[in-house]
């Protein structure tokens, strides 16, 4: 029965008790509250549902604003730097040197690509080894020359191809997070679209991540999620629910720290106000990181990453 | 002697109770052969007829790795929370319970402290049963305290891996430990200690993407199975499908991703070998 009847139906029982409960001279009020009560719950679980899915739909909107545009509006000044000076380049991966407020900084982005040429050529912003090597190499160019790194997350995940394995893409990812923990340079990363699993991770690892109120980040797909725990590709809405992949469950896993609301509906009808509204975020952070010393920084960064996890001591019988 | 010592953590039997009523003969999967259960115990559980690879668990790993009597388990007594209130087609505490019970293990990792043929290292091993080795906060605290106990005492750090990637019912907190191993890993550097990561089947996803890619050494035994992501998926994916050998070791060595293939025969001799060089 699908959700909608079900909650008609609790309704319509709700209205027939209630005719009854006047006419009658019956007591049914208790039997009323309960269905009540049961009403709202129902409710309440069909909207987070909704609401999950609904925003897994909105961060992959095909015309939700990608990384080209925010570095249009909010940088001042954009070199692009291109290659991972061994392999290619890799158009997923959009770097450089940028002017922001007035200072140099060095910008990491993943590039979905907005018409269909330019999304075959930034592969729908999945990342193959090249790309991650990019990153590392404009991570620690920024390190060299002490200039902050900006880093905008939007990927479905890495590329699953044959070359990205033949050229370690995992061992890719891997470095790039190492890098990224240990650089010596403030670091704020921001979702602005999909945060798909390690492949966004990989220029994830900063000082302070923000994520855009309509933008997502999971371990896993909930495509992914629900082929291999529901054995079945449909239930992906159901998978989005349990993953908890919106920014304010991540939020309240103590996982980012802070959410930049969108303008409208979403960012894809008020662009404006949420670049306004990044700006000012990104922004904050890096004023409040240029506060620290080199040193109170990774400390600082190494103690948040240490602290992650969740788990509780074990208190019931031994194990056998 | 006992070959394993309890201390104030975990406390594991390490009589393993499972070899009392199971039956005496093993069927193995390559040569359809019945093998003698007590004859593959002696051979590290490889086949005598055909050499295949038997499952290791984290502590049969264990006890072909480490001299006897001479490894302690430190295996931080914590379990999993369940953060997320996970439900699949079963609720995820219900799963971890499961799974404990099966395993006799608190998650999906035993670390100790103990010696390579008097090598003293500390030594973390993952158990691939355990809801497929998955790395979710315990796994991922444990790699950490394993790290910081190999720094505080000045020892090594060897890491088996055998998982297949990042806890899904854990979500964000999941994905996390990859950063949290990652950074951590790193303090191993900084005081010029060894971290030796052993590969072996399988070490793909979310796992291959952090601490086990991160070895100064990286191993792969034979038999192994290294990628990032699923066969499966890249057929899709690209349209054809892959050759057998694809994420195999010999692949992996063929393409830079490790620096040797090991024989489980061989791998205590080849761990011992290489800590000596540190
Ligand atoms: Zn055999």
């Amino acid at each position: 029965m699908s959700e909608e009847k079900t909650l008609q139906e609790l309704r319509e029982q709700i209205e027939q008790l209630e005719a009854l409960n006047s006419r009658n001279g019956l007591d049914l009020s208790r039997e009323i509250d309960n269905l009540t009560e049961k009403l709202a719950e129902r409710e309440k679980d069909t909207k987070e549902k909704l609401e999950e899915w609904d925003k897994v739909n909105l961060a992959r909107h095909p015309d939700r604003p990608g990384s080209e545009e925010y570095l249009d509006y909010l940088m001042e000044d954009f070199y692009p730097l291109h290659g991972d000076r061994l392999i290619g380049d890799d158009g997923a991966l959009i770097g450089g040197l940028a002017k922001y407020n007035g200072e140099t900084v060095m910008v990491i982005a993943q590039n979905k690509g907005g018409e269909v040429e330019q999304s075959q050529q930034s592969n729908f912003g999945m990342l193959r080894s090249e790309g991650y090597r990019k990153a590392q190499r404009l991570m620690k160019l920024a390190e060299t020359f002490q200039f902050p790194v900006l880093t905008l997350i939007d990927t479905p995940g890495a590329y699953p191809g044959k070359e990205a394995e033949e050229r370690n893409i995992g061992g890719m990812i891997a470095k790039s997070i190492s890098e990224m923990v240990s650089l010596e340079v403030p670091t704020v990363a921001a979702v602005i679209g999909e945060g798909g699993s390690g492949g966004a991770v990989a220029i994830g690892a900063a000082d302070r991540v923000v994520m855009l109120e309509n933008s997502i980040y999971s371990v896993i797909s909930p495509e992914g999620c629900a082929a291999i725990l529901w054995e079945d590709r449909d239930k992906a809405d159901e998978a989005a629910r349990a993953l908890k992949l919106t920014a304010g469950h991540a939020q309240d896993l103590g996982i980012i720290d802070e959410i930049i609301p969108e303008g409208g509906s979403g960012a894809h009808e008020d662009f404006e106000t949420t670049a306004d509204n990044l700006d000012h975020s990104l922004s904050n952070h890096l004023e409040e990181l240029e506060n620290y010393e080199e040193d109170q920084l990774l400390a600082k960064r190494r103690k948040k990453y240490r602290s992650i996890g969740s788990f509780k001591k074990v208190m019931k019988k031994e194990q056998s | 002697m006992p070959l394993f010592r309890d201390e104030e953590y975990l406390r594991v039997d390490f009589e393993d109770k499972e070899e009392k009523d199971e039956a005496l003969w093993v069927k193995c999967k390559s040569c359809e052969k019945l093998i003698f259960k007590k004859k593959l115990q002696e051979n590290n559980h490889v086949c005598p007829n055909c050499g295949g690879y038997f499952f290791l668990t984290a502590k049969e790993r264990i006890k072909t790795l480490v001299d006897e009597g001479s490894f302690t388990d430190k295996t931080k007594r914590i379990e999993s929370d369940d953060p997320l209130n996970f439900v699949d087609t079963q609720a995820y505490e219900e799963r971890v319970e499961e799974n404990q019970t099966e395993t006799g293990m608190f998650d999906a990792i035993i670390v100790g402290r103990g010696e390579i043929k008097v090598n003293p290292l500390v030594l973390a091993v993952m158990d691939f049963r355990f809801i497929g080795g998955s790395m979710g906060s315990v796994v991922g605290e444990q790699i950490v305290n394993g790290i910081e106990r190999a720094v505080e005492e000045e020892l090594p750090f060897v890491l088996v891996s055998s998982s297949g990637g990042a806890r899904m019912q854990e979500g964000l907190l999941s994905l996390m430990q990859m950063v949290k191993t990652a950074s951590a890993r790193d303090l191993l550097s900084r005081e010029k200690l060894p971290f030796i990561s052993v590969m072996t089947y399988p070490t793909t996803a979310g796992v291959q993407a952090s601490i086990a890619s991160l070895g100064d050494v990286i191993i792969a035994e034979r038999g192994a199975l290294i990628g990032f992501a699923g066969r499966r998926v890249i057929e899709q994916t690209i349209g054809e499908d892959l050759p057998p050998d694809f994420q195999s070791s010999k692949f992996a060595l063929d393409h830079g991703i490790v620096d040797s293939v090991v024989e489980r025969d061989s791998m205590r001799d080849e761990l011992a070998g290489i800590l000596d060089f540190f």
